[in-house]
């Protein structure tokens, strides 16, 4: 252990953040004003997941994080570091050991399972903002359910895309009641939001919100009758496992253009090479 | 159908010393359907001014001036505007219109305020502008542009579009040929068939005597002639 | 002739401090009409209108309004959510600056369906026929649907303003100087264009103007306001022709002739 309170926070302001998520979780998709703190680290590297990490964790939790799906990237890494420093906790990559799994971006490809949290660095809560710029008309909104303007961003896509071209942070609506920003997670993890035996905070540090589904949220993603929500991903099996079900990046190989599509889910992907499965690209 | 009792009128100029003028005083009379009737007397006797009172463009001082059963005195607005819509129609001798508007859509106008299906409404129009000699190459241009006789005509055409009951004509012959002013004159001649109760100015005294039935001289309701 | 107001304002009150913002107004419009507000700058024209639109909280008064459902109630006694609901159905507000009324970084059909939208429509075929519809209606290349309104004239702007009011079939316009800081050439389209609306689609409406001519060609009644009273009210020729006060035969009489 070193001088740090556990999990860095002083513990009047793990309370105050078990409050907010207390409430979060009893309005499901309402956001909840915090009081954020100052991170040890910049705005936009995830300071709201991590307060929200810290005011949930225990002694007892393995802690996974995932950046756009990997364990291995700089963001991951260094929260992983950041908390066996300051809480001492065990950590791990893979999610099925995981209790507490904080995540840019993605939603782990393995079923979550009741007893997991999964927490999500969230950057603008708002899902209304890019359309309404004043908080106090979007709180007004959201009080009284006047969702029509979000429908207007999905129109927008359709008449200059052809279709809803939104990819990631595709809006949805919580237990038919309030419209929720999932954070920039791409559209294919949406329906994982859905019926989830975990429980997923989303915490923004900059724009002190957090926000909750508890397990078993019904969630849905918005659309039209004639234009249903997809949840799309690249039209290829992993180069490295095969797998087909999961979300994939591209990745460029060579200067001539090359380029494979591997899971991004790297535990996803380790452990089904492990047990054997083998993509085009596997050396 | 116009049925006048002891009608007054007074302008007071608030911004002109508050000056009092009185108009008209304890004027009376009765129109009855398929009549028509002129007003005459001396420029400044009170013509003009009794016309647009008989339309509710002025209000009376006291009185009641009754057309078809509505009291223009003591109609609220919205009496008033359904007289006009349904009942009582005017021919001014001033066209005012929306800038730009078509001809055709000018006239066809009080029919499309009934409900008359637009198409209808402009067949019509045409059949009336056509009738009063307007060149169909005007018909698609807005009468702003148009000669006096011509806006005079325009005038008559939305005056007429309407089978109106009651209907006021101020001065309907001036400035036109003599070909149109028998066709106008013709057209209040089947108006008159039709039951409809007509009060015009005309200083035209040759039409004046070919359609009107009786003349009331205005001098009579000048304040200090009553009697 | 139905004998149910659509809308009755009774002892309308709205003060800024010391200052009398409107005192006291009271009319009734009935369904089909066409009101014009008129006075000069600060005469409190635009402060009734924000009052009866649901803008303004009035110090005193009420603003009954003939719902659909439930038929007149007191608009200022409703709660905000049926109020707001109100105002993205029944009624409909056309402000001076299209700016204000637009959202300027959506498209031409996406202005337009907000409304339906906004009252559950969830078909965007249907959603963009509408649209393409209403800009047919109101004089808009359907070719411009999906431009927004940033590259659109100053009279095409206000024009979609309308078409965007108007889709969700409301049966109350507030109208707030509508063709004000437009053109001559311009303006005159737009009375037509009103002019046919108001009366095809049966709407009533009031609209707040210090232009006379507007209110002439648009308006079948006319209230004339000074220091925030009504001083004078009747039928529009009425008032301009054959006006009372001193205040209207002023303003009447201020007008050039052109």
């Amino acid at each position: 252990m070193t001088d740090y309170n556990f999990a860095y926070l002083d513990e009047q302001t793990k309370r105050m953040i078990r409050r907010a998520i207390l409430k979060g979780l009893a309005v499901p998709g309402y956001q909840v004003p915090f009081a954020s703190r100052e991170m040890p680290m910049p705005y936009g590297w995830g300071t709201g997941g991590v307060q929200v990490s810290a005011a949930v964790m225990t002694t007892d939790d393995q802690f996974k994080v995932i950046d756009q799906g990997a364990d291995d990237t700089t963001n991951a890494v260094s929260i992983r570091s950041f908390f066996e420093r300051t809480a001492g906790v065990a950590t791990t990559t893979q999610t099925a050991e995981a209790t507490v799994i904080q995540t840019r971006h993605r939603i782990p490809e393995r079923d979550l399972t009741e007893g997991q949290i999964l927490v999500y660095q969230v950057p603008i809560p708002e899902p209304l903002r890019f359309l309404e710029p004043r908080e106090s008309e979007t709180r007004k909104m959201h009080s009284l359910e006047e969702y029509g303007l979000m429908h207007v961003k999905l129109y927008e896509d359709i008449s200059r895309h052809g279709h809803i071209a939104t990819s990631y942070a595709y809006p949805v609506k919580v237990e038919g009641r309030y419209v929720m920003d999932p954070s920039p997670i791409p559209k294919f993890d949406n329906p994982k939001l859905s019926d989830c035996p975990a429980i997923q905070l989303f915490g923004a540090g900059r724009e002190q919100r957090i926000y909750a589904l508890p397990p078993y949220t019904q969630v849905v993603s918005l659309d039209f009758e004639d234009h249903p929500f997809v949840a799309s991903k690249a039209d290829h099996p992993c180069g490295l496992c095969g797998a087909e079900d999961s979300y994939l990046d591209e990745v460029i190989i060579d200067d001539a253009g090359g380029r494979m599509f591997v899971c991004s889910d790297t535990d996803y992907c380790t452990a089904r090479q492990a047990d054997g499965f083998k993509g085009k690209d596997a050396a | 159908m116009f049925d006048l009792k002891d009608v007054s009128k007074t302008f007071t100029l608030h911004n002109q010393g508050a000056a009092v003028i009185e108009v008209l005083s304890e004027a009376n009379m009765t129109v009855a359907p398929g009549e028509c009737v002129a007003l005459t007397g001396a420029s400044g006797s009170g013509k003009s001014t009794l016309m647009r009172m008989l339309y509710g463009n002025y209000r009376a001082q006291s009185g009641v001036v009754s057309v078809a059963g509505v009291d223009l005195v003591q109609a609220a607005p919205r009496e008033i505007i359904r007289l006009r819509r349904e009942v009582l129609g005017y021919v001014s001798q001033f066209l005012r219109v929306v800038p730009r508007v078509p001809t055709l859509d000018v006239v066809a106008e009080p029919l499309l305020a009934l409900g008359v299906p637009a198409e209808d409404a402009r067949d019509q129009a045409a059949t009336l502008l056509a009738r009063l000699n307007i060149p169909k190459t005007l018909w698609d241009l807005s009468p702003t542009t148009f000669s006096g006789g011509e806006q005079q005509r325009v005038n008559i055409a939305r005056g007429f579009i309407h089978p109106f009951p009651a209907l006021l004509l101020d001065e309907p012959t001036a400035s036109l040929d003599a070909t149109n002013r028998n066709v106008v004159l013709e057209l209040i001649a089947d108006a008159k068939v039709r039951g409809t109760a007509i009060i015009g100015i005309f200083h035209d005294e040759a039409a004046r005597d070919q359609v009107c039935d009786r003349q009331i001289d205005v001098t009579g309701f000048s304040p200090g002639c009553a009697a | 002739m139905t004998d149910t107001a659509l809308l009755s304002v009774r002892g309308v009150t709205k003060r800024y401090g010391a200052h009398i913002g409107c005192a006291d107004v009271s009319f009734d419009l009935y369904p089909g009409e066409v009101m014009g507000i008129v006075g000069e700058s600060g005469s409190g024209k635009s402060t009734l209108l924000n009052c009866m639109a649901g803008h303004l909280e009035p110090d005193a008064g009420a603003v009954v309004f003939d719902t659909a459902v439930d038929g007149p109630r007191d608009t200022l006694l409703m709660s905000e959510p049926e109020r707001r609901m109100l105002s993205r159905t029944d009624w409909a507000f056309v402000h001076q600056h299209a700016r204000d009324g637009l959202r300027m970084g959506v498209s031409a059909g996406g202005n337009v369906g907000e409304r339906l939208m906004a009252v559950g429509a969830r078909h965007y075929g249907d959603i963009r026929g509408s649209a393409i519809d209403w800009l047919g209606r109101v004089e808009i290349n359907e070719a411009r649907v999906d431009d927004r309104p940033t590259t659109f004239s100053g009279g095409m702007q206000q024009r979609l303003q309308i078409a965007r009011n108007l889709v969700t079939g409301p049966r109350l316009v507030f109208m707030d100087e509508p063709t004000g800081g437009l053109d001559v050439s311009v303006q005159a389209r737009l009375l037509d264009m009103i002019r046919s609306l108001v009366r095809d689609m049966g709407l009533s409406a009031i609209i707040v103007t210090h232009d006379l001519a507007v209110v002439r060609l648009l308006a079948d009644r006319l209230m004339v306001m000074k220091s925030g009273h009504v001083v004078e009210a009747g039928l529009t020729d009425q008032v301009l022709d054959d006006p009372k006060h001193a205040y209207t035969q002023l303003l009447v009489s201020s007008i050039l002739q052109v």
